[in-house]
């Protein structure tokens, strides 16, 4: 009984951990656009987003450091962890690429967040229950600004519908890892303290598909499972030049607070 | 020095701390101020909730509780974020929302959509300048996380909207 129970905490542990980090990268990435958005008001946008996903990765970081209760704080998972120990979806970390990619990944991303964080809000884990409902109130301001993208750059010009194309190609094989679960997530689910993954699945396959018609883009025939293993620590190589960049500072001087 | 600490001279002082992005409401206008718990030790706890899950004032917020309070000689405080009710515009006072007019960002209208529905946006928003309720929708991101851009078709100028979030 009482293995059982650790096995349950770690486990929520691992993933919640998890879930912030994959917040965190994907926020970061976001914010690399600041300053070079295509318009003002787009740059703004994704600004505005990165804010939202790094405010839930900080409740996401808080909370884990609660689980683990070794007195550590956001930071210390943020600044001092090797590429190998994070555990964020590879699709978090890809490139920004050309402004479809980034429209493409964020609209796969939120796809699958927003139905997530709609039935987490109502866990019996309280803390991610509280977590979730109030971020879910943020992604759907998200979800809309990506779809808006996917269609009129879908259903734009010729040359903005090919690089759509492209970007849905190249980033499609990332995006089943979205509902792959873990060993982790399989133990939270059979819990029931984490949404049903095939009822996802079929809920994020529909939105992909009701957006992308309206956009007159095909859905990928392709596997989107090819590419996976983030949640468990195989990471693209993007990864570890994302966070020698975030980390340098912490790096040089550990610490130090400002 | 000053005697037992006295829940509702504490709210009065909390009343008057201002968001330090709109700096012409105040935290309990918005709602962001939810309790004050007086503990056996006299410690004061002050429950505050975000706007939205990133904003940067919170931080902000927390200082000037504390130098509100201890202008008024309480130093033993604690301050708790909690983030569940989640925050909603419904908990904007009346004075606030025509504090907001006034100092020219449009006030949350209540018809707004389903967060759920994916396109069509709010309709009936009041351009703070002229009054006109013939307004775009320039985008759902603004100056801070909690605001979207217009413009009045009308007098032509564009305002910020505190978006309707519930």
């Amino acid at each position: 009984m009482e293995t059982a129970k650790n096995k349950t905490n770690q486990a929520l542990f691992n993933v919640v951990l998890s879930l912030a980090d994959s917040t965190l990268i994907l926020s970061h990435r976001l914010s690399e656009w600041c300053g070079y958005g295509p318009v003002i008001e787009q740059d703004i946008a994704m600004s505005n987003i990165a804010l939202d996903l790094i405010g839930e990765a900080r409740n996401f970081y808080d909370y884990a450091a609660k689980l683990e209760g070794a007195g550590k704080t956001e930071d210390d998972y943020v600044y001092f962890r090797e590429s190998k120990d994070y555990k964020n979806l590879l699709l978090c970390e890809q490139l920004n690429g050309d402004f479809a990619h980034t429209v493409v990944r964020q609209f796969f991303f939120d796809s699958w967040h927003i139905h997530f964080l709609d039935v987490l809000r109502n866990s019996p884990d309280e803390t991610l229950a509280a977590i979730a409902g109030k971020s879910f109130m943020e992604v759907s301001y998200h979800i809309k600004w990506s779809s808006e993208w996917v269609i009129r750059l879908g259903d734009g010009t010729e040359k903005s519908k090919q690089k759509m194309e492209t970007a849905l190609e190249a980033l499609w094989p990332f995006s089943g890892e979205l509902m792959e679960a873990t060993e982790d997530e399989k133990i939270l689910i059979a819990a029931g303290i984490l949404p049903n993954f095939e009822q996802l699945k079929t809920i994020w396959m529909e939105q992909i598909m009701s957006v992308l018609t309206r956009a007159t883009l095909e859905v990928p025939t392709g596997k989107n499972t090819v590419q996976t293993g983030g949640k468990t620590g195989r990471h693209t190589e993007y990864l570890s030049y994302l966070l020698a960049e975030m980390q340098s500072v912490q790096r040089a001087y550990p610490g130090l607070k400002w | 020095m000053m005697t037992a600490p006295n829940r509702s001279a504490i709210w009065q002082i909390l009343e008057r701390v201002c968001d330090p992005e709109i700096p012409v409401i105040t935290i309990a206008d918005l709602g962001v101020l939810r309790d004050v718990l007086i503990h056996e030790d006299g410690e004061v706890e002050v429950i505050i909730t975000p706007t939205y899950s990133g904003c940067p004032a919170m931080n902000m917020i927390a200082v000037e509780i504390r130098l509100a309070l201890k202008a008024e000689g309480i130093e033993k405080v604690k301050i708790t974020t909690q983030l569940s009710p989640a925050w909603t515009t419904d908990w904007f006072s009346e004075e606030g929302k025509q504090k907001l007019k006034q100092y020219g960002i449009a006030p949350p209208v209540d018809a707004s959509p389903h967060v759920r529905q994916l396109f069509g946006q709010e309709t009936g928003i009041q351009c703070p300048q002229c009054g006109s309720t013939h307004t775009q929708l320039l985008s759902q991101f603004g100056s801070t996380s909690c605001k979207a851009l217009y413009q009045c078709q009308d007098c032509k100028e564009p305002f910020d909207y505190f978006k309707c979030h519930r």
